[in-house]
């Protein structure tokens, strides 16, 4: 179907040297070989769009009743609130299909899934979502079930949504990138797979998520959008190859770039040597990330778990803060699990509606979750760095 | 527990609500829990089963919740 509204202020967002998202809808608009009410949907968002930047107001309601058999998850019920005017739109749902850990795709699979989309939607999507699924953006009720029925068969699955735990994602961790301190593609995976339950069927009192990164340079930016945090550490000493210090130091200024920036002040350059007190670091990563060919993390390998950080919608935006300075992270992964287990319970029994764990451990305190989730007080668990220790001593900790 | 009594019990808690509460599941699995005095899995398998079949389903509105299906 071609263009059926005016839409002069879309138009503007056409202009330029970059890829347009109106250019993209019309594309959409002008598919041919679609069902009749599924033809029209492209190009009723575009007038549906071009009315909520005119009014300033936006048209679009979401939730209700939607979604596939057995699944509370996976789909985002989304409803124009002017379906007379648009009815391309009545019903323009989202479906978020479960990636693969490290958003790592074969072209034949994605062209698959897009056949498919161009099938049964409206031919657009979003690619990922920040929580990191592949997100299909709008069809309608009756083409869901079809759908999934048609995605599942070949191997895929839906993410989460609600209050669920999210598709979990990572960085592409050891599958191409020397920094990896712990595989981050396969403790996704095997997360994925270990609660399945908890992600298709909502139980908890609000979202969860996890995101792992292979080191603190946290290239998914764990620590500021997933719960919880997992973000591979080293323990020991960095290694140093003096040789490669001084191949830096031909051409870098290894004291303004490296010495310099380093947050807790403890390294020295002599101008031949570079020495480190590794008992002050704390594995920033800025001068493994400067001097990569000099710098290598310490032999034993593990992660920082991090816990609470949101988006601001409730209360403001939180970052993740230490809960475990060093774990482990090797299959079966049952420390961890256990944690998580813990944890949940936790959340399950305190936590209001629509409260995330880190509002939840903000509105009852830290000691407290501490206390209660059986974790020790660690001088690592600092709220921000450099400011408040985030625990407290009790009177029994006074009196010992 | 007979499984088949646990989902009519899951079932009639849903349906005592509606109108009046909204339930999410972790409601669900804590109330008859502790009524039956068996354990949550016990309950959330029913559930599941209840899900399963369309007799009950997940909704969100502001939160995910488990709701009797509206009639067509």
């Amino acid at each position: 179907m071609g263009k059926k509204y005016e839409t002069p202020l879309l138009d503007e967002l056409k202009k330029g040297a970059f890829p347009s998202f109106v250019t993209e809808i019309e594309k959409a608009a002008a598919l041919t070989g679609q069902p009749e009410d599924l033809a029209s949907m492209a190009s009723d968002l575009l007038g549906h769009t071009e009315l909520c930047y005119k009014e300033k107001v936006t048209h679009w309601k979401h939730g209700g009743i939607v979604g596939v058999r057995g699944y509370g998850g996976g789909v985002i019920g989304r409803y124009s609130d002017i379906p007379a005017k648009f009815p391309g739109v009545a019903h323009f749902h989202t479906v978020r299909i479960n990636s693969p850990s490290g958003f790592y795709y074969q072209a034949d699979s994605l062209k698959e899934i897009c056949d498919l989309w161009d099938k049964y939607g409206s031919g657009l999507t979003n690619m990922h979502g920040s929580t990191g699924d592949m997100v299909m953006l709008g069809t309608r009720t009756e083409y869901l079930e079809p759908f999934f029925a048609e995605v599942s068969s070949r191997g895929w699955d839906l993410g989460g949504s609600g209050s669920a735990m999210r598709t979990p994602s990572c960085c592409l961790g050891m599958s191409r990138c020397e920094w990896a301190n712990i595989d981050t593609m396969a403790i996704t995976n095997d997360i994925t797979q270990h609660y399945q339950d908890e992600m298709h069927r909502p139980a908890f009192p609000y979202k969860f998520k996890f995101k792992a990164a292979g080191c603190p340079v946290d290239c998914i930016a764990s620590v500021a959008r997933a719960d919880m945090s997992i973000i591979g550490t080293w323990k020991g000493d960095i290694r140093i190859d003096q040789a490669e210090v001084k191949e830096y130091s031909k051409k870098m200024n290894i004291q303004s770039e490296v010495i310099d920036m380093c947050p807790t002040e403890c390294m020295s350059f002599s101008g031949s040597e570079l020495l480190i007190n590794n008992s002050q670091c704390n594995r920033c990563m800025h001068c493994l990330a400067r001097m990569p060919k000099a710098l290598r993390p310490g032999t034993e390998k593990g992660a920082t778990l991090l816990l609470g950080s949101k988006a601001p919608i409730v209360t403001g935006a939180l970052m993740s803060w230490v809960i475990v300075p060093f774990i482990k992270m090797e299959p079966p992964y049952k420390e961890f699990y256990d944690l998580i287990d813990k944890i949940w319970e936790w959340w399950d029994e305190n936590g209001k509606n629509r409260e995330r764990i880190g509002e939840l451990i903000e509105r009852v305190s830290f000691p407290k979750f501490l206390k209660e989730v059986g974790l020790d007080p660690h001088p690592a668990m600092i709220k921000e760095p450099r400011r408040d220790p985030f625990f407290f001593w009790s009177e029994e900790d006074l009196a010992k | 527990m007979d499984k088949e009594e646990l989902k009519k019990i899951v079932y009639k808690l849903v349906e005592d609500s509606t109108g009046k509460k909204k339930l999410k599941q972790t409601d669900i699995l804590k109330k008859v829990s502790a009524d039956q005095g068996i354990e949550k899995d016990e309950v959330k398998a029913a559930l599941r089963e209840l899900v399963d079949a369309g007799t009950l389903i997940f909704t969100y509105f502001g939160g995910s919740f488990i709701e009797i299906p509206p009639k067509e």
